[in-house]
């Protein structure tokens, strides 16, 4: 079938899709989009996290066509017109809460989302927006750094 | 490629994903050089997605393949018939056994026991038996369904009473392995005894005798990137293969004899790695994506999903540990004995080296004079294990911290005093009669892990009622402050750094210096597997300091280089670090030769200073800028490969496990404090403070990052990560994320440092290995917490609620 | 495989009806599981998500009815309804992740019908009723007749879950479950409990620990009797532990749950008997007006 959808504000469409392919997958593997990570495929781990008009799902547990006529961000599209990183970003980098990097995409959508509607979170409320992402190697402590430098920065520009 | 590149690929149909590209990073603000909390160079890559990961990469015309793997964990293969899976639309091979193009059809890092497809007998559920190639994955997978295999079940051996007991089945027959001439049963991969003073005559001057009996879960590395690779066939009949590994070289040796092809034609890339652990140590698609894709003559992907990973790599050992501590009224220890049985499966892995690091690491950070070790790795038909963090040391020190606390208490002692006062400083003698010859703060790392300030008691109060996030049982709302009892846990734990036993362990930097643009920069080519740990960071960050330059540019790893070695054994830093290090000074020397040959005449400082490469200039050390590098070096570049070792190490003698076996220790200590609700039996972390000594931390940030990952994966196998095998029948009973559970943010505590920094003068900057001491000491002093805060003895790991609450 | 898009309810009713074995998707949360990994191939896939009344909730407070679309997730219905459904609203709380509870709602839950499903004890506590839809008409399904079997519905096949209804809360509900992980876990044992006061009944449920999600009538009962004859309902007075004792003995041995991966059926049962006491004493507080117990997560 032929699934079309509008991803980081550009339309895009895919055709022979499978049925039982995934958003992940046509994202991935039909769009060029490869920053929307497969750890689980099972929802388990928040790796895949894309916002689907405007609210962060896993799109490995949307099926390709379900995408169809919606708007898709991914982390593809968090960084600015010219390339430049966006404040979760670029915070990201900073307060060193990048290792391997394969939960990172889906820790940015998620953290600019919990931004966007909680301007300053509590610990426990960053804890509780990032529960659904699991990270193997930092230990959690450099992302919360990072959720706080980000809201810091956020609050200090505005 | 750029997001608005490959968003307009994806417009105008599809391009390969980059697969390979160097990282270039200049400083900013600062030199960027060694002990600088320098950023990523991959870290912008990493954060807007477009850093290719082994499973992201993509060819033109590429196919999927796919691995059918045993339904059954030991049994005869009647038959195996492909037809109907061949037949189907859209498939272009299927491999078994038999289409195997040469006679080398094992491998294995240390044994070559682990054949490539299943030869006539599987040994462990989720065993590779064929391969497809198709054109779609879900093609791949419904021809895989096709493929029909007879099963003639055969009994398991799945403990070491079932292992060794008369008649047992052998899990591999006809060993002739260099291991298999000195084993007591032919189901013990290697076995390894150390037995130093007189136990028997040091345990009749004890006061106190303790005795425990532990058990230690399969735990399983867990890394976020699934495996996944891309095998491109060559026109010169090689194969380019772009995977997620810890160690080219070794992948190589193994990879190139199953195909029939010298090593340089099988030319190895390393892919973005989603994390390692240990995990990717071990081959798992590499030759099966070869040998599909030279068979199709296609590029062909594999990438297993989450279910697969749990049967595509090896494990933690699980082991059981049985110790006797003895001590003396005034709180010295006089003795330990204690054995160590580790379940390696179904293949050895390095099921050898484990055994080693379990054996000579089995007391513990402690002076203890008369001791005798015995520790083995069995074969049976669980699910190959081998390295995983920690790798052996992890599985004593659960035990060994659990004793020191019991004889504590036996004693009537505070449990942080008594470790103290048995603690090993420089100059002490391992229990293999190797002399600890560089700092070993054991004392003053549990000192000032104590020292830190405790977290406030109740900090899930708040004026609008209890915050459950900050409780046991978290989001699921089971108490609101009910059956909550705090309770706080100390651990140390040692760790060797680097390849141990008389393994030639080395690593290869090449390293380029020239003027482009009337500035000098450095190129840094080696075969380091960078797995998250940020390897690439700190090499940049020493061909800074070492060469004065600004401008990096790390290659990509890949096997044009020499061999890296393994990253793994906290060894990277030191031994890459130290290659990156030792290339750059021989850079260096020849740069100031040609200056003395250029500019010699003009200065008398070129002939008598001593000269260094600082902000581009050669500089005298009194600081004076004799001439900018690029001036030195106008069109000239230098570039040398040079490989790098540590001091030898020995083997251990195999009756009495006596010699110098390691390179270098690695220490840390924990305090945990955690709540416990002792009626559901639920625990919360509430802090896992860390103190280690880190020789020199290169990077500081980096540092931390390790330690409280590493801290984390112990807490973890401490409360619930644990791989469950059904006793009966071998089978893996949770393969996913659901059911192998890891910690979440809502799981992990606050996680203070205190980081020491005490040179070892053997090291590069007097570095230690750090990224493993933190797993090994976590787990116990989250166990010996939960002690406290419930009374109960628990000496099996992970803790459930069951357990706690003895329902 | 056919993925079949209906735009109105009448048309995925229609759609139902042509193909009774379609797979309806929704959320997605479990569909797409089973088929990233190969453990279901249906037929047909019928997407609910452009079916809009299925996202939509309705309170009416003249007949103190939710009614709550099969599709409304999770985050909604914790976040808006915390009067009207608070069990449920817990119970949504609870649900595996944030980004799971986006996409998750009853109708998957109900559909799945498996014993885990966290909304189950809340829909069993709140005495729900399931609007199952199908080209011959709607029906009612009181939610204690829902539960057949194991992973096993009272829906016929050609039914398609159209909402959820639930009267409005009367009194104070809670909900509490097990896992061996502080978020994103899957209920080792669950236990929701509702007070009725206006009709002076009490409604539980127990979720992971028999084949399908279960009340535990005798203790339901043995409260409500308690309550009843002390004159509780009017007098407010504290609970005597006696019958709080009592009660949780009741909702563990009401249980019949099993040894798997996840726990023991021995320490289901002692959960269970924790959890019952616990929310009900916190839901007694509450209906005594005294200090504040709920949590504020």
């Amino acid at each position: 079938m032929r699934v079309t959808f509008t991803v980081n504000g550009r339309q895009a469409s895919a055709d022979d899709v499978w049925e039982g392919e995934s958003l992940l997958y046509v994202l991935r593997e039909r769009l060029g989009l490869p920053g929307s990570k497969n750890a689980c495929e099972q929802g388990e781990c928040g790796s895949c996290t894309v916002r689907l008009d405007g609210v962060p799902v896993c799109s490995c547990l949307v099926a390709a066509g379900q995408a169809q006529g919606r708007e898709v961000t991914t982390v593809e599209g968090l960084a600015g017109p010219e390339g430049e990183l966006s404040t979760v970003q670029q915070a990201f980098v900073d307060a060193g809460a990048v290792q391997c990097g394969f939960c990172t995409p889906g820790l940015l959508v998620a953290a600019d989302e919990l931004l966007e509607r909680n301007p300053e979170p509590s610990d426990g409320d960053i804890r509780e927006a990032l529960s659904g992402n699991l990270c193997r190697c930092t230990g959690y402590e450099k992302i919360l750094d990072a959720v706080r430098l980000a809201a810091a920065r956020t609050e200090g520009a505005v | 490629m750029s997001t608005a590149e490959q968003n307009r690929a994806a417009e105008g149909g599809r391009t390969p994903t980059g697969v390979a590209r160097g990282l270039t990073q200049g400083a900013t603000g600062t030199r960027g050089g060694i002990g600088e909390s320098t950023l990523r160079p991959d870290g912008v890559l990493k954060v807007t997605g477009e850093f290719a990961y082994s499973s992201d990469l993509w060819h033109e015309d590429m196919l999927w393949g796919h691995t059918l793997r045993s339904t059954v964990a030991h049994a005869r293969i009647v038959s195996i018939d492909t037809a109907e899976a061949l037949a189907t639309p859209g498939v272009y091979a299927v491999l078994t056994y038999d289409d195997l193009p040469t006679e080398v059809r094992h491998y294995g890092l240390e044994i070559r026991d682990t054949p490539v497809l299943a030869h006539g007998k599987v040994r462990h559920h989720g065993e590779p038996v064929a391969l497809v190639a198709a054109d779609h994955p879900e093609t791949a997978r419904r021809a895989a369904a096709k493929i029909r295999v007879v099963y003639e079940e055969l009994p398991v051996v799945t403990d070491e009473a079932s292992a060794t007991a008369p008649g047992a089945v052998l899990v591999h027959e006809d060993r002739d392995d260099h291991h298999s001439g000195h084993v007591p049963h032919p189901n013990i991969v290697h076995r390894q005894p150390i037995v130093r003073g007189d136990a028997d005559a040091a345990a009749r001057r004890a006061d106190v005798v303790v005795r425990g009996e532990y058990v230690f879960g399969m735990q399983d590395q867990a890394f976020l990137g699934p495996e996944s690779g891309l095998a491109v066939p060559a026109e010169d009949g090689g194969v380019d293969l772009y995977v997620a590994t810890q160690w080219l070289h070794s992948d190589l040796r193994q990879i190139a004899p199953v195909l029939g092809l010298p090593e340089k034609k099988v030319r190895m890339t390393l892919s973005g790695v989603g994390g390692a652990f240990g995990g990717r140590e071990d081959l798992s698609m590499q030759i099966h994506g070869c040998l599909l894709a030279l068979r199709t003559g296609k590029p062909v992907k594999i990438v297993y999903n989450r279910f697969e990973s749990f049967f595509g790599h090896v494990h933690r050992h699980p082991a059981k540990l049985t110790y006797e501590h003895g001590a003396t009224r005034e709180g010295k220890l006089t003795h330990v004995r204690c054995r160590i049985v580790l379940d390696g499966g179904a293949y050895a892995s390095s099921s050898p080296a484990v055994v080693g690091n379990a054996a000579s690491l089995g007391v513990g950070p402690y002076v203890v004079d008369d001791v005798d070790i015995e520790a083995l790795a069995l074969y049976t038909n669980n699910p190959p294990c081998g390295a995983m963090r920690g790798f052996g040391a992890v599985q004593a020190c659960f035990a060994y911290e659990a004793q020191m606390d019991k004889v504590a208490a036996e004693l009537g002692m505070d449990p942080v005093e008594f470790r103290q006062r048995n603690a090993m400083e420089q100059g002490a003698v391992m229990p293999t009669g190797q002399v600890v010859d560089s700092p070993a703060p054991v004392a003053e790392l549990l000192r000032r892990v104590k020292a830190m300030p405790l977290p406030p008691e109740r900090q899930w109060e708040t004026t609008e009622g209890a915050d459950v996030r900050a409780l046991p049982g978290g989001l699921s709302n089971t108490t609101h402050g009910e059956g909550v009892v705090r309770g706080i846990g100390y651990a140390v734990g040692i760790k060797n750094v680097g390849f141990s036993e008389g393994f030639d362990d080395y690593s290869t930097a090449r390293v380029r210096i020239e003027a482009i643009n009337g500035e000098a920069v450095a190129t840094v080519h080696t075969a380091m597997a960078e797995v998250g740990q940020g390897g690439v960071t700190v090499h940049a960050q020493i061909a800074r300091s070492e060469l004065g330059v600004t401008q990096v540019t790390i290659n990509p790893a890949d096997t044009q280089v020499g061999s890296a070695g393994s990253t793994s054994a906290s060894r990277q830093t030191y031994m890459t670090g130290g290659a990156v290090k030792n290339t750059c000074e021989a850079v260096r020397e020849k740069v100031l030769a040609i200056g003395r040959r250029k500019f010699g005449t003009y200065h008398p400082a070129w002939a008598t200073a001593e000269l260094l490469l600082e902000d581009g200039h050669v500089v005298t050390d009194g600081g004076e800028k004799l001439a900018p590098i690029a001036e030195v070096l106008e069109d000239e570049a230098v570039d040398l490969e040079l490989e790098f070792r540590h001091r030898p190490t020995q083997p251990f003698d195999l009756r009495t496990g006596q010699g110098n076996g390691h390179v270098q220790y690695s220490f840390a200590a924990h305090r945990a404090v955690v709540e416990v609700d002792t009626e559901l039996g639920l625990v919360k972390v509430v802090e896992l403070a860390c103190a280690q000594d880190v020789g020199k931390a290169l990077n500081p940030l980096s540092v931390a990052g390790q330690i409280q990952g590493g801290s984390t994966q112990g807490l973890g196998v401490a409360v619930m990560e644990e791989i469950v095998v059904d006793p009966v029948t071998a089978k893996v009973r949770n393969p996913s994320f659901t059911d192998y559970l890891i910690p979440t943010i809502l799981d992990t505590p606050s996680m203070p440092l205190d980081i020491l920094e005490l040179a070892d003068e053997h090291a590069p900057y007097g570095l230690r290995g750090i990224g493993e001491a933190p797993t090994l000491s976590s787990t116990p002093a989250v166990l010996a917490a939960i002690r406290q805060a419930t009374g109960l003895e628990l000496n099996r790991t992970p803790v459930r609620p069951e357990h706690l609450t003895g329902s | 495989m056919e993925f079949l898009r209906p735009a109105t309810w009448q048309e995925a009713v229609a759609a139902k009806a042509e193909h009774p074995s379609a797979v309806p998707i929704a959320g997605g949360t479990d569909v797409m599981v089973e088929i990233n990994f190969d453990h279901r191939r249906p037929e047909h896939l019928l997407d609910l998500g452009r079916i809009p009344e299925l996202s939509e909730f309705d309170t009416d407070s003249g007949s103190g009815t939710v009614r709550l679309g099969a599709s409304v997730p999770y985050s909604r219905i914790m976040e808006h309804l915390r009067t009207q459904a608070p069990g449920l609203a817990l119970a949504s709380h609870t649900v595996a992740s944030p980004q799971i509870r986006n996409r998750g709602g009853v109708g998957g839950n109900l559909g799945t019908a498996s014993p885990a499903g966290d909304a189950h004890p809340a829909l069993l506590a709140g005495g729900a009723e399931v609007e199952a839809v199908s080209v011959r008409g709607t029906r009612l399904i009181p939610i204690d007749d829902f539960y057949v079997g194991v992973k096993r519905n009272a829906l016929a096949p050609d039914e398609l879950i159209r909402a959820v209804r639930l009267k409005t809360a009367t009194g104070p509900q809670q909900f509490s479950k097990v896992g061996t992980r502080n978020a994103m876990v899957i209920a080792v044992c669950a236990f929701g409990i509702a007070l009725h006061p206006e009709v002076r009944q009490v409604r539980t449920g127990i979720g992971s620990a028999a084949p399908t999600p279960i009340r535990a009538r005798a203790a339901e009962e043995f409260l409500a009797a308690a309550l009843e004859e002390a004159g509780l309902w009017e007098s407010r007075a504290a609970l005597p532990p006696a019958v709080a004792r009592q009660f949780a003995t009741l909702v563990s041995g009401a249980a019949n749950p099993i040894d798997d991966v996840r726990g023991t059926a021995s320490y289901r049962r002692h959960a269970l008997g924790v959890m019952a006491r616990r929310t009900l004493d916190w839901t007694w507080r509450e209906y005594r007006g005294a200090e504040r117990t709920e949590s504020c997560a």
